[in-house]
């Protein structure tokens, strides 16, 4: 949907949100389809077992395709080791293995590695003059080396992942491309997994293969989809946030000015600007299993319901001023991070990278400040995520 | 007020050690909930409705 204003809800699902917690509209395509856009609704939704989350199974753009293709994209390969598109049992399977390596305490003890990697970029930054693109010279690096951090990827192959995981975010490819960069992109993580079942480091995708004890053990193809999908799921979200948290607080004088004061208040400011970004903005997609109740509504077996997180972040019957930004918001429970059984397994690393990304943006660059007018900012409109797709900004000169 | 954790419903999101880690921690293995206490002091209960409230596959419930 497109959006007059990055901080404000798309004029078209506000609209929706105002009329019912709960709606009928209709995809791009005329298929129609439920949106939720209220707080309480969406938590439900999102818990409730009798939806599904397999868009593989259910998908209407997976369903309508011709059956050479569609076999194709949602064959074993592709589907191996993707447990955020799998229902419990099979979920639970793969979530379970990896849980422990993104708990709150193994999260800490990353922090170190955190602080090396952030304070590396600003070094460069600083070294390069009193100008930057925020965008591709820290938001995407920084997740992106936390990300070779976790999955063990040597210091030599570092470059090429780099480079590979940004022309993954590229959007000015064509869909060749884009196929190829993808295809390339598998090619290097079997090499991954290849080199970890023989030389097992202290990393995720060798925990998996030697210490996690899965049974039946994981095939490639799983170790692939896996690596994968942690890093689908941790680059262009964390590289959108700290992009798009900037974006914001650089033009919030009075927010940013409690943060200077007390930079203590770092974690409430991270929770609340995740509630206020929601980067994850299209919403989230999930399917009825059977024909069923809710909400008010009768759902008919395979329809597709659509969970706005974006919507139910800024609920005016749940939050006192939703559309404000209050880096002082008494701490609640936002959806950002989605609800239910597949609640982003990395939030503690993606709330460790924006504490000590913002922290050290703001102390180390003096007076940081936009280095174009805001309406020059060039916005990833109707994308997955959203963001900025760069951010120039300047700071004095030491 | 009494808290109780069913570990084969937890998916691990932390967010209950993130938030009260006098009275909840993660297993190593398989990050599910560890209950450190059951019973919370009077000064945390609104902290541990705060925490069971946001749970996202409601692992934790209370008993009062």
């Amino acid at each position: 949907m497109q959006r007059d204003d990055p901080f404000t809800l798309p004029p078209a699902l506000a609209e929706l949100a105002d009329r019912s917690p709960i709606g009928r509209a209709k995809l791009p395509d005329g298929e129609p389809f439920w949106l939720v856009t209220g707080y309480e609704e969406a938590r439900a939704a999102l818990s409730d077992p009798r939806f599904s989350a397999d868009r593989f199974r259910y998908h209407p753009r997976f369903r309508n395709l011709p059956k050479e293709l569609g076999e194709q994209l949602r064959g074993d390969k592709a589907r191996a080791g993707s447990f955020i598109n799998m229902d419990p049992p099979e979920h639970t399977r793969y979530r379970k293995l990896l849980t422990g390596q993104f708990t709150v305490r193994r999260i800490r003890e990353l922090a170190t590695r955190i602080e090396q990697i952030v304070t590396g970029r600003l070094d460069a930054m600083l070294a390069g003059g009193n100008s930057a693109d925020l965008v591709s010279e820290f938001a995407v690096p920084v997740p992106s080396l936390m990300i070779c951090e976790l999955l063990g990827v040597r210091y030599a192959d570092r470059e090429e992942f780099q480079q590979r995981a940004a022309a993954l975010l590229q959007t000015n490819v064509s869909v060749d491309e884009a196929v190829k960069n993808v295809e390339a992109q598998r090619a290097f993580m079997q090499r991954l997994v290849t080199d970890k079942r023989k030389n097992p480091t202290d990393d995720i995708i060798s925990g998996l293969v030697h210490q996690a004890g899965a049974d039946p053990a994981l095939t490639d193809d799983e170790l692939v989809g896996i690596a994968n999908l942690l890093l689908f799921a941790g680059l262009e979200t964390t590289a959108s946030s700290l992009g798009l948290g900037m974006f914001v607080l650089l033009q919030r004088p009075e927010q940013l000015a409690v943060l200077r004061e007390e930079p203590a208040r770092v974690g409430d400011a991270v929770e609340e600007l995740l509630r206020y970004l929601t980067v994850v903005s299209t919403g989230l997609f999930r399917f009825a299993k059977e024909d069923l109740e809710f909400g008010g509504e009768h759902i008919p077996a395979g329809s597709t319901v659509v969970i706005s997180l974006l919507a139910a972040n800024r609920d005016e019957r749940h939050w006192p001023e939703p559309e404000a930004l209050d880096v002082t918001r008494v701490r609640s429970s936002h959806l950002a991070f989605g609800h239910g059984v597949h609640q982003c397994l990395g939030q503690q690393l993606a709330r460790i990278e924006m504490t000590v990304g913002y922290t050290e943006l703001l102390r180390r660059l003096p007076n940081v400040r936009l280095a174009v007018p805001p309406e020059d900012v060039p916005l990833r409109n109707d994308m997955i995520t959203y963001g900025v797709h760069a951010l120039p900004i300047t700071w004095d000169a030491s | 007020m009494r808290v109780r954790a069913d570990r084969d419903v937890c998916i691990g999101s932390g967010l209950c050690a993130l938030r009260l880690p006098e009275m909840f921690d993660q297993s190593d293995d398989d990050g599910t909930v560890v209950l450190l206490r059951r019973d919370p002091d009077p000064d945390q209960e609104a902290a541990v409705l705060d925490v069971v409230e946001a749970c996202p596959s409601g692992a934790l419930q209370l008993d009062r």
